[in-house]
C-alpha cells in the first residue's frame, strides 16, 4: 500500500508542480502571446466542440491512420523481401540509404505536384515518411534471424510461408515494432505539416488559422490538444506493443536477471 | 564478398538513375511532375553556381548545428543531473513520458508568433525535438551503470563528481553517442521543416519558393541536396559514434584486466 | 538404417581451404544408440549437420533407409546444443512441440495426442503452458527432446545436447535419453565431447580423429543394458572402456594415424574394429 502511494506520488508530483507554476506565473499575464493558463483551459471546450472534433480532428486522424497503415504494409512486405535475400539487399542498399536520408517534410511540395492538395496528398506524404523506419527496421530484423533457430526450422521441414509466418516475422517483430514506433512520431509530424502547408480542414490547418487570425488562446488550446493527441497515441501504441511482444519483454527480463 | 556487395550496390544505384531518366521520358509520368534525371542534374549545376544557394545552405547548416549543440548540451546535462540526484529519476519519469511524444510541429504557430522568420524559430523547433533524443538515450545509458561498480567507487570514497567521470560517463557514452546521432538526423528534419513551413531562410524556404514558382527541376535538385546533406550527416554521425566507441572499448578493455 | 559413405567436407572461403572432414564411413543399425566422440574441433558438428541434411557434403553420401539424404528428411529430428536459441521464445512449450507436426499434415487431435505423449515422457506435462525462457536450462532441453520425439522420427541426431547444462542435470538427462531409447526403440546418434557420457550411453562408440577427420576406431560397449549413474560408472569394465577411449583421443590429438593399434591386455575382450574394415552389420 505504501509503495503504491509512493509511486503515485512520483508520477503526479512534478507534473502537478509544473502545471501550478504555469498557472500562477501566467495568471496575471497581459502578454498577448502568453495568455493565463486559466483562460486557455476555459477556452478549450468552447473551441473544440463536438462539431469541430468531427470536422477537423477526425479527418486528421483518419488520414494519419490511412498513411500509417499503407506505410506499414508496404514497409513490412518490401522489408521482408529485401531482408531475406543478401543479393537483393546489396543492390537496394545505396538507393534506400539515399532516399531515407531525404527529410520527409521536403517531400510535401513534391507530392503536391502529383496529388494536388486533397486528402490523397496528405495520406501520400504521411505514408512516404512513415515507410522508411518501418522498411529499414524490417530489413534488419529479418536479416538477423538467429542461425540456430533457422537451422532448427529447416531441420523440421518448416519452409516457405510457414517459416515466414512462424519464424522470421515473429523473430523480427521486436525490431519491426521499433520501426513502427519511430514511424508513428514521424507520421504525426507529417500529418500536421501537410495540413499547415496546404489544406482546408484538419488539426494543423485549424491551429494555423488561429495563429494567423491572432486568436491566441484558441491557438494554445490547439497546441495542447496536439500534445494530448501525441501522448494518447503513444500510450495506445505502447499497450499494443506490450500485447504483441509480451514474450520478448519476458525473455529480456529473465536474461537480464540471470546475467 | 564486400567487393561483390559494393558492385551490386553500384549497379542498383545506376539502375535507379536509369529508371528516373526513363520513366518521365517515356511519358509514364508527366515530365512536368517528375523531370528526367538529366534535367534535374542540370538544375543542380545551376543551383551550385548560384550564390543564393550557398547562403541558403549556410543558413540551414547554422540552424542545424547551433540547435544540435544546444540540444546535446542540455540533454546530457539534464540526463546526468537526473542520474545523480536521488529520486529525481522517478519524479521526472511521468513528465518526460508525457512531454516526449508531443510533436515539435505543435510549436510552429508559437514560433511564428514569437520570432517570425528569424533564426530563433528554427532553433526553437530543432532544440525541442533533438533534446528529447539526447535525453532519452542519456537516461538509458545512465540506467545501464553497473550498481556494483558504483558501490565500489563510493566505498573508495569517490565523490559525486569523480563517480560521474569514472563510472557514469564511460558507461553512458555509447548511448549518448547514439542519442547524438539520432538528434543530428532529427535536427536536420526540423530545421528544413521550419524553413519550409515558416519561411525562415534556408534550403527549405528555397524549395518552397521553387515550388510556388513552378521551377520543378530546381525543386527536385534542392530535394536531392537535402538528401545528400542528410546522408552526409548520417554517415558522419555513425563514424563519430564508432570512433568514440573505439576509444571507449579500449578504455574498458584496459580496466577489465 | 543410416549409412555414411566416404563423407568429405571441405570449407572454402576467403582464400583458405579447410578440410574439416576427410573420409567418414560407418553405419548405424535400426534401434542402435551410437555415440560419437572426438577431440575438439574434429568436425563432429559438421558430420552431424551433413547427416541431417543441413549441410551438403563435398563428396560422399549419407543414406537413410537406403535413400540418399539431400535435405532435412522427415524421418530425422535434430536436438541442438543451444536450446535457448533453438526453441521459439514467442510460443509456449506445447506450441513449440506441436509446430513441426503441423508440417506433417496431421489432424489436430493426433497432434495434441503426440504433444501430450511427448511431454509426459520427458516429465514436463505441467510445464506445457509456460514459455521456454521461464524454464531452467535442463527443462528447456527436455522440451527440445520432446519436440523431437513428437515428430516420430526414425533417427534422432543429438549434437552435444547436454554440454550447456550443469552436471547433475546432465546425469538426469542422460538417463532420460537412455530410457526413451529403450522404450521407443528409436535410432539415436549422439555426439559428445564427454567421454564418460559416450561410454555410459552408447551401445557403440565411434572415436573420431582430429581434423581432417576420419573414423579412428569403433568400440563396442559391452556393458549391461540396464545402466545407472551410480553403479555403472564405478564398474571396472566402464573404467577400462573409458580409459581406452581416452587414450585413443589423446593419440588422435597427437596426430597418430589410425591403423597402428596396440591392443593392450585390458581391451582384449572388447571387439575393437579397425577403421579401414567396415563393420559387419
Amino acid at each position: 500500500m505504501k509503495t503504491l502511494a509512493l509511486r503515485l506520488f512520483f508520477v503526479l508530483a512534478l507534473p502537478l508542480l509544473l502545471v501550478i507554476a504555469w498557472w500562477f506565473a501566467s495568471d496575471s499575464s497581459t502578454d498577448v502571446y502568453w495568455p493565463p493558463l486559466r483562460t486557455i483551459l476555459t477556452t478549450f471546450p468552447d473551441v473544440w466542440t463536438g462539431e469541430r472534433l468531427r470536422d477537423d480532428v477526425l479527418p486528421s486522424l483518419l488520414r494519419l491512420l490511412a498513411g500509417y497503415t499503407a506505410a506499414a504494409v508496404v514497409g513490412v512486405a518490401l522489408g521482408t523481401v529485401i531482408g531475406s535475400y543478401r543479393r537483393v539487399r546489396a543492390v537496394c542498399e545505396p538507393v534506400l540509404e539515399f532516399l531515407r536520408a531525404v527529410p520527409p517534410p521536403v517531400l510535401v511540395p513534391v507530392i503536391m505536384l502529383f496529388a494536388g492538395i486533397g486528402d490523397t496528398m496528405k495520406i501520400a506524404v504521411i505514408a512516404s515518411g512513415c515507410v522508411w523506419p518501418i522498411l529499414l527496421n524490417t530489413v534488419e530484423g529479418v536479416r538477423a534471424v538467429d542461425s540456430v533457430m533457422s537451422e532448427t526450422a529447416r531441420s523440421y521441414g518448416i519452409t516457405g510461408s510457414a517459416r515466414l509466418r512462424h519464424v522470421v516475422l515473429r523473430s523480427a517483430s521486436p525490431q519491426i515494432f521499433a520501426g513502427l514506433r519511430q514511424a508513428l512520431s514521424i507520421g504525426i509530424i507529417l500529418m500536421v505539416i501537410s495540413e499547415m502547408f496546404a489544406a482546408s480542414n484538419g488539426l494543423g490547418f485549424t491551429i494555423v488559422q488561429f495563429q494567423r487570425s491572432f486568436a491566441i488562446p484558441d491557438m494554445w488550446t490547439g497546441i495542447l490538444l496536439l500534445g494530448l493527441l501525441g501522448f494518447i497515441l503513444s500510450v495506445l501504441f505502447r499497450l499494443l506493443e506490450r500485447r504483441a511482444l509480451g514474450w520478448y519483454h519476458g525473455l529480456r527480463d529473465t536474461s537480464r536477471r540471470s546475467s | 564478398m564486400k567487393a561483390e556487395s559494393a558492385l551490386l550496390g553500384t549497379a542498383g544505384f545506376a539502375g535507379f538513375l536509369v529508371l528516373c531518366e526513363a520513366v518521365p521520358r517515356t511519358g509514364i509520368v508527366s515530365d512536368n511532375y517528375f523531370p528526367p534525371v538529366t534535367r534535374i542534374a542540370d538544375a543542380l549545376v545551376t543551383e551550385l553556381s548560384d550564390q543564393a544557394f550557398w547562403t541558403a545552405l549556410g543558413d540551414t547548416l547554422t540552424g542545424w548545428a547551433l540547435g544540435l549543440a544546444i540540444a546535446v548540451t542540455a540533454g546530457i546535462l539534464t540526463g546526468v543531473l537526473i542520474a545523480v540526484t536521488p529520486y529525481l529519476r522517478e519524479a521526472t519519469a511521468s513528465t518526460i513520458e508525457f512531454l516526449r511524444p508531443i510533436p515539435s510541429v505543435a510549436l510552429i504557430p508559437l514560433a511564428v508568433l514569437l520570432y517570425g522568420t528569424e533564426l530563433q524559430s528554427v532553433l526553437l523547433l530543432v532544440v525541442y525535438a533533438s533534446f528529447w533524443q539526447v535525453l532519452i538515450q542519456t537516461l538509458y545509458g545512465v540506467q545501464d551503470v553497473d550498481p556494483v561498480a558504483d558501490e565500489t567507487a563510493r566505498s573508495y570514497g569517490l565523490g559525486t563528481w569523480a563517480r560521474v567521470r569514472h563510472v557514469l560517463w564511460p558507461t553512458a557514452l555509447p548511448y549518448i553517442m547514439t542519442g547524438v546521432r539520432l538528434a543530428a538526423a532529427v535536427a536536420l528534419i526540423l530545421a528544413v521543416t521550419a524553413e519550409l513551413v515558416i519561411g525562415a531562410p534556408g534550403l527549405g524556404r528555397r524549395i518552397a519558393v521553387a515550388q510556388s514558382s513552378q521551377a520543378v527541376p530546381d525543386m527536385y535538385a534542392l530535394v536531392v541536396v537535402t538528401g545528400v546533406l542528410g546522408l552526409l550527416i548520417n554517415v558522419g554521425a555513425r563514424t563519430v559514434e564508432r570512433r568514440a566507441l573505439a576509444w571507449h572499448q579500449s578504455v574498458r578493455g584496459e580496466v577489465a584486466v | 538404417m543410416l549409412d555414411v559413405r566416404g563423407l568429405k567436407k571441405v570449407y572454402e572461403g576467403s582464400g583458405r581451404r579447410v578440410e574439416a572432414v576427410r573420409d567418414l564411413t560407418f553405419t548405424v543399425d535400426a534401434g542402435e544408440l551410437v555415440c560419437l566422440v572426438g577431440p575438439s574441433g574434429c568436425g563432429k558438428t559438421t558430420l552431424l549437420r551433413c547427416m541431417g541434411g543441413l549441410l551438403t557434403p563435398t563428396s560422399g553420401e549419407v543414406l537413410l533407409g537406403g535413400r540418399p539424404v539431400t535435405g532435412p528428411p522427415p524421418g530425422m529430428a535434430f536436438v541442438f546444443q543451444e536450446y535457448g536459441r533453438s526453441l521459439f521464445p514467442w510460443m509456449r512449450v506445447r506450441d513449440n512441440v506441436e509446430l513441426p507436426l503441423k508440417q506433417k499434415k496431421l489432424s489436430p487431435s493426433r497432434r495434441r495426442e503426440l504433444v501430450a505423449d511427448a511431454l509426459e515422457s520427458v516429465g514436463l506435462t505441467d510445464a506445457a503452458g509456460a514459455y521456454p525462457w521461464q524454464l531452467s536450462g535442463g527443462m528447456q532441453q527436455r522440451v527440445a527432446i520432446a519436440r523431437a520425439l513428437a515428430y516420430e522420427p526414425d533417427v534422432l541426431l543429438m549434437d552435444e545436447p547436454f554440454a550447456a547444462v550443469d552436471a547433475q542435470t546432465r546425469a538426469d538427462l542422460e538417463d532420460l535419453v537412455r530410457g526413451l531409447w529403450q522404450q521407443r526403440g528409436i535410432t539415436i546418434l549422439f555426439v559428445t565431447h564427454d567421454i564418460d557420457e559416450a561410454v555410459y550411453l552408447g551401445e557403440r562408440v565411434l572415436i573420431l580423429s582430429t581434423s581432417p577427420t576420419v573414423v579412428q576406431e569403433q568400440l563396442k560397449v559391452d556393458l549391461p543394458a540396464e545402466r545407472d549413474q551410480l553403479h555403472t560408472r564405478v564398474a571396472p569394465r566402464f573404467a577400462e572402456l573409458r580409459t581406452h577411449v581416452y587414450e585413443q583421443i589423446q593419440a588422435a590429438k597427437r596426430g597418430r594415424v589410425p591403423g597402428g593399434l596396440e591392443e593392450t591386455k585390458d581391451v582384449q575382450d572388447a571387439q575393437v574394429v579397425k577403421a579401414d574394415t567396415p563393420p559387419t552389420p
